[in-house]
């Protein structure tokens, strides 16, 4: 893992002078701010029940599903339609250490992203003079989440990645495989034929990867060790299969 | 005291893709400090090679050993042992050549601190200080393939790899790259893969022909010559009496024959005629024919020895092994 920090650092630098990556940036930056202002408007005009973060965190899989596939789409499939990835796997690196590079990278600019729009509470609170519209349990409850369940979309962005030479497939792939895992899950979730006979292990399984929920656990401050394993373990299996994948496509280069 | 091992040993290399064979087989040492041109018309196995000897792509059967260490199970210290340009030579678009440069030499493990004066000195070597700042994606061909090549020797290997580091390029360019690989000689142990026979013939000390996976020749230039067409030729032109012409080269060489024989229709003894002279003997006879001759009475105006160029080797080297194929191939049973 010694070449882990230069290739993360590269990866980052290379992120950073991708056009994809300002496009994915503004039009995050721009919904997420719009949100904010339909909120503020909401709030502005009769008083709610939940704090503002709790809502600002329920449009999350809008941005992801869009975002995600944006910043890494291009991460490896474009390596290996140039050939740079021959190059880079002859020298004394791993490809668990180009995979990991690929993965830190995007995922670092994916949670500074998220971060930066803690910005717009700042904003408020300082212009409304009300500390209750920085309400840091459901914000910080908020971020973690983001923080944690990023590590799984973004893993599967870049399995997606893996898996094709053209960014373009790479991207819908990514994109149909997160609204698969967030709204497929959450139509399962509140799908009364999975309780019958048979399908009650499927219910369990459904239960157990509900993103809407984890969302909402995380807000009101429950860490369920289980969410956090659910994530881990999900992540973990994504890059080893982005491994295999890169591995498996060399043997038939 | 053992000697080290050879830079290069190849034994039984097979490869398969999918029901295919890309590698059938080939054997072939290469010394240290040796440049070896690798050969073979388009789909020969070459590139497949060139990515085994790389630690790239793992073979089907055999083994590949490269200075000593086999590059199956040690692949990591074979990568730290080689440099490698490959074919059409990919190179990251937006980075800047000094920047690209310094993250490879970080990958290849050069220390931070003798980085910086490596990087200049490669630079300068492939005359490269010019556009050390250019991003690479705003390169010409001929910077590009010099980037690639700055690149193989960064980190001092003792094996350089380069599949068709040529290729698309002007004559001048050519010149600069070959001057480049010729500076390498001694130091480092270099294979080329190249369409450009001339320029290997040039470059290489020794050649490796490979056709459908197989190795069809390997030896010096001179050597192959000699394997392939089996004789030397000289190209005289003399005038004088045939019979004396005969006896007089006789006297050097029994086995040396004349092309066309005796005197051409219309040219008399004091004419000049243009002979070609064939001998299995490898050694130079120019001078002991041209004193034979004169001593003869004969007078000699022009000889020069014929030598079939590189391109006629291998256009040679391949069609039999192809000739060979076919006389194997089962022939088909006529339909009744």
């Amino acid at each position: 893992m010694k070449h882990l920090p230069t290739l993360l650092s590269h990866e980052l630098r290379m992120l950073l002078v991708s056009p994809a990556t300002y496009v994915a940036s503004t039009l995050f930056l721009g919904f997420m701010g719009l949100v904010f202002i339909k909120i503020v408007e909401l709030y502005g005009g009769a008083p709610q029940e939940t704090s503002p973060a709790v809502v600002y965190f329920q449009l999350f899989w809008l941005p992801v599903c869009v975002m995600v596939p944006l910043l890494t789409m291009k991460c490896l499939a474009e390596e290996r339609r140039a050939g740079t990835l021959e190059t880079l796997l002859t020298t004394p690196v791993t490809t668990t250490e180009v995979v990991l590079a690929k993965f830190g990278a995007a995922y670092a600019l994916y949670t500074a992203l998220w971060a930066s729009t803690l910005g717009f509470f700042l904003v408020l609170r300082r212009y409304s003079g009300d500390e209750r519209f920085l309400d840091a349990g459901p914000l910080l409850g908020g971020f973690l989440f983001i923080g944690v369940s990023g590590l799984l979309f973004v893993a599967l962005g870049v399995l997606a990645s893996s898996l094709t030479r053209s960014q373009s497939v790479a991207g819908i792939l990514s994109c149909v495989a997160l609204a698969t895992l967030i709204l497929g899950g959450n139509a399962l979730a509140d799908s009364p034929w999975l309780d019958q006979g048979l399908l009650r292990p499927l219910r369990a399984a459904v239960d157990h990867g509900h993103v809407f929920g984890h969302r909402d656990d995380f807000a009101r401050g429950v860490i369920d060790l289980r969410h956090l394993l659910f994530y881990a373990s999900g992540t973990a299996l994504a890059l080893i299969l982005s491994i295999l994948s890169v591995e498996a496509k060399q043997l038939h280069a | 005291m053992s000697a080290p091992p050879p830079a290069i040993e190849v034994s039984r290399l097979v490869k398969t893709y999918g029901g295919t064979t890309a590698v059938n087989d080939i054997s072939f040492t290469v010394a240290r400090g040796e440049i070896v041109g690798f050969l073979g018309p388009n789909g020969a196995g070459k590139s497949t090679t060139m990515r085994i000897l790389t630690g790239y792509l793992p073979a089907t059967a055999g083994s590949v050993h490269l200075c000593g260490l086999p590059v199956a199970t040690r692949p990591d210290e074979v990568k730290r042992r080689i440099g490698y340009l490959p074919e059409n030579n990919p190179l990251p678009e937006d980075m800047r050549v000094s920047e690209y440069l310094y993250f490879r030499g970080r990958l290849k493990e050069v220390a931070r601190r003798q980085l910086g004066p490596r990087i200049d000195e490669v630079l300068e070597i492939c005359d490269l200080k010019r556009v050390r700042h250019r991003i690479i994606g705003q390169l010409s061909k001929g910077y590009r393939q010099r980037v690639g090549i700055a690149e193989a020797i960064l980190a001092e290997p003792p094996v350089i790899i380069m599949d068709e580091p040529t290729i698309g390029l002007d004559p001048h360019q050519i010149l600069i790259v070959r001057d480049l690989i010729a500076g390498l000689r001694g130091r480092m142990t270099v294979i080329i893969s190249s369409h450009i026979l001339p320029e290997i013939e040039v470059t290489c000390d020794r050649v490796l022909i490979i056709n459908q996976g197989r190795v069809v020749a390997q030896g010096t230039p001179a050597e192959l010559r000699r394997e392939i067409f089996g004789q030397s030729s000289y190209v005289l032109e003399v005038a004088g009496d045939p019979a004396t012409l005969a006896a007089a080269l006789a006297t050097v060489e029994p086995d040396l024959r004349a092309t066309p024989p005796g005197e051409a229709p219309g040219a008399g003894p004091e004419e000049f005629r243009r002979l070609r002279l064939t001998t299995a003997r490898p050694d130079e006879l120019g001078e002991a024919i041209v004193a034979a001759l004169a001593a003869s009475g004969c007078r000699v105006r022009a000889i020069g020895r014929e030598h079939p160029s590189l391109e006629d080797v291998f256009l040679a080297a391949t069609r039999r092994s192809w000739d060979a194929v076919q006389a194997a191939a089962p022939r088909p049973t006529p339909a009744r």
